[in-house]
């Protein structure tokens, strides 16, 4: 049962220095993925197991009609269709996911900041259908929304100016960039954007999921290559295969296996014809949102110019949330905005509005106004939205004024540093970097899947709960995303229900809890304080 | 059966003892070649390269990748925007000059309603702007729920879901159902958030020419032919047939009848993209299904956005619980996007309200688009594309130079004629690398129930003014 820990820089930061193909990081890179404990996994296989077995069973009694079967049916006209669902492919969801369902979904009726209030309901078939009791569930800690810099707020300065603009320009546009959609608000909040980033140009578009899925085939077609990590979001994977490229896959954040790609890809050129390939394109997110990992963006950097190929970084999680000034992963490793070819973003998640931008030299940008599916065919940002990134995009700047946003990105830093440093003291085996906001524990089984959940509900906690198929089968997870308005007693109340929970289920896996530092014999110096 | 067993195994140990050294010997080192083939690592042809390692640097030097972006003309005729200032309105501003809007899809005029804007701003103060989330982890508010529950009373079906974007709504509902070897038939003028989405889904696309019944009847007749050929196949192979109620780039509405009948002869399912007519056709203003009179229920998906008549943003997708539910789990831009700001839901919520309460705007809209088809007939040089009812038509060139370029140009100075003249009108976009039916070069005029008699006359005149010059 030995432990890996990838690249854990306890020792010294000049050992990491020299581990990581002669790039320097400005600052120790400490990543962890704890293996999975032996007994665990196989107790969870088992479980597996077990969860199929029934499932076969109740399907064979609903079947025969023994048990009541809630599932919708298909109308008797179209009887003789072929079928719309085929069996197994539902099977899943009939036997698994519907016995843990009320833990996703759950629905709100406040602004999603640190505390919220969720709309109380019940099942009385077993989470076939809800009912809403009509109580409501009050003030219940938010540790699930992405608000990291807490801009999510129904009063202050982003909500009058959002209010301001709603009386003026009213919520919708009613056309597309391209005819008659393209407002003023658009070109003001396109500007601040580049100049957020450190760019020559932005975009913005009214939805980040499809930013990634139309953009991304407005710039690579037939014959050109894209490097895509393991575990990129399902946006990214879209927009690559709506594009028409090959896309060729190396491990999560793992340099040696994107720079084997790059290698071969440029050596070999196109399969079975051996042409040069057009064009390469490295597909990266700065943070990734199931495991908390930071993309190692000097090294990939340091590759891009090596091999002439081109970088689009997914800064979803990343921006704002990341670096001293907030400006994502760039900021956070001190790097020159003009060395990543496209910079690609989301508002929903540090800003607290909804969209997408991609930032770039000047060319790209003229090249995605006529180019881009998004400009041509979908509806441009709503005006309140658009002044809501506004406004936060200023605070966070600086700019209106005031040291609010300076305040709110280091209240992030120490809320991370501090959430994390707890969790791992604790006991519980969590993924990611030190430094990302975002923190999946490590549940593994699926019946604490759902147990978890509905007991920190029971608590007043709200947590997201993960499981197949957006994590591999046995590594399901909790994650949370702290935020910079969590205060201190906010995050000790949730740090104490989530030990209590913890040792209720038994979920604290981790083999190797570091001591807190009270009780480390003195001459113990195999272990680093995280926060210096 | 064991006893037969237990024979056979007496009589494999007899023969080991029997058999010559030789033979235990081969065997012996078969089974060792065996095992030893078992465990190598098994070699995959393209590493088998000649290459020598200064060769694989030389080839890693030469490489030249193309640009990014190939350059961009500084006349290309969509980079340039027009910028307007101020809300898209009836009476807006565009590149600094006051003109009324024939190009803004407002069909009810409620971009600027008093009522919309007051509820947008309730919700607001409740619940901030942004969601913070996708629907599974705390991005559903009471409000999505509401407003799913009255677009499906609306439309009288039995469930509704929303999108946070009006083109990712068909574009995400096809490949929920679609998969690979799928097959769909798909009219030849579909807009391309219905072609992004079948080329997402795999399947096998078959087009049928723009409203023609007969041609895709042709199609499922040859794919009735090709079932029997393989029975087992054709058993799990879905069909389906997309079609738009008006569609956007032609302004026709599709035979509806038509298609139900072909639909159960042929047994293929209908899926209904309602953009344009939401709101628009009917008495009630539910689409394409009242206008014709069909039963909602044998449409097996309508979607449609929210962005043009509920003036809005995002779209929905209603049906019956037994469709549109799957979508909660496999609609990539339901499960993986944060869900719609709940003050763009609170402001639908109140347009559905309003539409609900004056069905007679409906009637108002189709008068004004009747009268507007009409002024707009006989424009020397220009023809009218679209029906008489239809809110958004289109004006080509009835005779075109033969380059799409120059006719664009054309087009062009007609709107810009317009536009100095305060009469707003656009070209209507499309990318025309990208499109597989690429449409002609139009002009598009919409039409929307602010517009007065007097403002329809000026427009009519002042287009005809401007054909008359710039295509002498």
């Amino acid at each position: 049962m030995t432990v890996w820990l990838t690249d854990v820089s306890v020792f010294s930061t000049e050992a990491l220095q020299a581990s990581c193909n002669g790039v320097a990081y400005n600052r120790p890179f400490i990543e962890s993925f704890e293996e999975t404990p032996m007994l665990v996994a196989v107790l969870t296989y088992m479980g597996y197991g077990i969860l199929t077995i029934f499932g076969y069973l109740r399907d064979f009694l609903r079947d025969w009609k023994i048990e009541k079967c809630h599932i919708a049916r298909e109308r008797e006209e179209q009887k003789e269709f072929v079928p719309l669902y085929q069996d197994f492919e539902n099977f899943y969801t009939r036997n698994l996911y519907m016995r843990i369902r009320d833990s996703w979904n759950r629905p709100i009726c406040s602004v999603p900041g640190p505390k919220m209030d969720l709309v109380e309901r019940v099942s009385h078939d077993y989470n076939w259908t809800f009912e809403h009791t009509g109580k409501v569930v009050k003030d219940v800690i938010n540790l699930g929304s992405y608000n990291y810099l807490g801009f999510a707020e129904n009063s202050g300065p982003c909500a009058e100016a959002a209010a301001e603009v709603t009386e003026k320009y009213g919520v919708g546009v009613a056309s597309t960039r391209q005819e008659m959609g393209n407002l003023d608000k658009h070109e003001e909040l396109e500007q601040l954007v580049a100049r957020f980033l450190g760019v020559e140009s932005a975009m913005v578009f009214g939805m980040g999921f499809a930013t990634n899925s139309m953009n991304i085939p407005a710039l690579t077609g037939k014959g050109c290559l894209i490097l895509s990590d393991e575990l990129n979001h399902t946006s990214l994977v879209l927009g690559a295969r709506l594009s028409g490229s090959t896309i060729r896959v190396f491990k999560h954040n793992n340099m040696q296996s994107l720079e084997k790609l790059l290698r071969d890809a440029i050596v070999h050129g196109q399969p079975r014809t051996h042409r040069p390939w057009k064009k390469i394109l490295i597909v990266v997110e700065g943070i990734y949102s199931m495991e908390g990992s930071i993309v190692r963006l000097p090294e990939v950097i340091a590759l891009k110019k090596r091999y002439k190929a081109y970088l689009y970084l997914d800064e979803a999680h990343s921006i704002g949330a990341l670096g001293p000034r907030g400006g994502g992963v760039l900021d956070y490793f001190g790097l020159d905005p003009r060395d990543v070819d496209i910079m690609m973003g989301t508002f929903t998640k540090s800003f607290g509005a909804a969209g997408g931008y991609i930032g770039g030299r000047k060319e790209l940008i003229d090249y995605l106004r006529t180019q881009s599916h998004s400009a041509a065919y979908a509806t441009s940002m709503s005006p309140p939205i658009a002044q809501q990134i506004i406004a936060s995009m200023k605070c966070i700047m600086g700019e209106d004024g005031t040291t609010i946003g300076r305040e709110r990105l280091r209240q992030l830093a120490e809320n991370t540093a501090y959430f994390r440093r707890r969790l791992r003291e604790d006991g519980f085996i969590i993924y990611g970097n030190n430094d990302s906001p975002v923190i999946p524990v490590m549940l593994y089984m699926p019946a604490k899947i759902g147990a978890f959940g509905r007991e920190m509900l029971k608590r007043n906690i709200g947590v997201v709960v993960v499981g197949f198929p957006a994590t591999p089968i046995i590594e399901s997870r909790a994650r949370f995303c702290v935020s910079a308005a969590h205060t201190r007693e906010m995050l000790d109340t949730a740090l104490s229900v989530l030990s209590e929970v913890g040792d209720l289920l038994q979920v604290k896996y981790s083999q190797h809890r570091t001591q807190p530092p009270m009780y480390r014999a003195f001459h113990d110096t195999s272990y680093e304080d995280a926060d210096n | 059966m064991a006893s037969g067993q237990q024979w056979v195994l007496v009589e494999m140990v007899q023969a080991f003892y029997e058999a010559p050294a030789y033979h235990l010997i081969l065997e012996g080192i078969l089974i060792l070649w065996i095992i030893r083939l078992l465990f190598s690592k098994t070699y995959k042809l393209q590493e088998r390269s000649d290459l020598t390692e200064k060769e694989k640097e030389e080839l890693i030097e030469e490489w030249q990748p193309e640009p990014l972006v190939p350059p961009v003309s500084k006349d290309h005729p969509s980079l340039n925007y027009d910028i307007v200032t101020g809300p898209p309105s009836h009476k807006i501003i565009v590149n600094g000059k006051e003109c009324i809007n024939f190009a803004s899809f407002n069909f009810l005029g409620l971009l600027d309603n008093e009522r919309v804007k007051k509820k947008a701003l309730a919700s607001l103060k409740k619940y901030g702007v942004g969601t913070c989330g996708p629907r599974g982890f705390y991005g559903t508010f009471d409000v999505h729920l509401e407003l799913e529950d009255r677009l499906a009373k609306f439309m009288r079906t039995e469930e509704a879901i929303i999108y946070s974007y009006g083109f990712a709504t068909i574009a995400s509902a096809i490949p929920a159902y679609s998969k690979r070897g799928d097959i769909v038939f798909v009219d030849e003028a579909a807009c391309f958030s219905i072609q992004k989405g079948l080329q997402a889904s795999r399947s096998f696309i078959k087009y049928f020419k723009h409203n023609d019944m007969d041609d895709l009847e042709r199609l499922l007749k040859e794919q009735e032919l090709e079932d029997q050929k393989n029975p087992r196949k054709a058993r799990v192979t879905r069909r389906f047939i997309v079609v738009e109620g008006l569609y956007i780039n032609t302004g026709d509405v599709c035979p509806l009848p038509d298609l139900v009948n072909l639909k159960y002869k042929y047994k293929v399912r209908i899926f209904l993209e309602e953009s344009m007519s939401f709101g628009v056709l009917g008495e009630h203003g539910r689409g394409v299904t009242e206008h014709f009179g069909v039963n909602i229920d044998d449409i097996d998906l309508i979607s449609a956005n929210m962005e043009n008549a509920v003036a809005s943003v995002g779209g929905f997708c209603c049906g019956r619980s037994f469709v549109i539910d799957h979508q909660r789990l496999s609609g990539q831009g339901y499960c993986f996007s944060a869900s719609l700001p709940p003050m763009l839901a609170a402001a639908a919520i109140e347009a559905l309200n309003i539409m609900e309460e004056d069905p007679e705007i409906f009637t108002i809209l189709r008068e004004k688009c009747r009268h507007v088809h009409k002024a707009l007939q006989g424009i020397p040089g220009l023809k009218v594309v679209g029906e008489a009812f239809t809110p958004a038509l289109h004006l080509q060139l009835e005779k075109s130079s033969g380059s799409r370029d120059t006719d664009g140009k054309t087009l062009r100075s007609i709107v810009q004629y317009c536009l100095e003249r305060q009469i707003a009108l656009t070209l209507a976009r499309y990318l025309e690398k990208e499109e597989r039916f690429l449409p002609p070069p139009t002009i598009r005029v919409v039409v929307t129930v602010e517009q007065t008699e007097e403002e329809i006359e000026k427009a009519a005149g002042l287009i005809r003014e401007a054909a008359l010059t710039v295509l002498k």
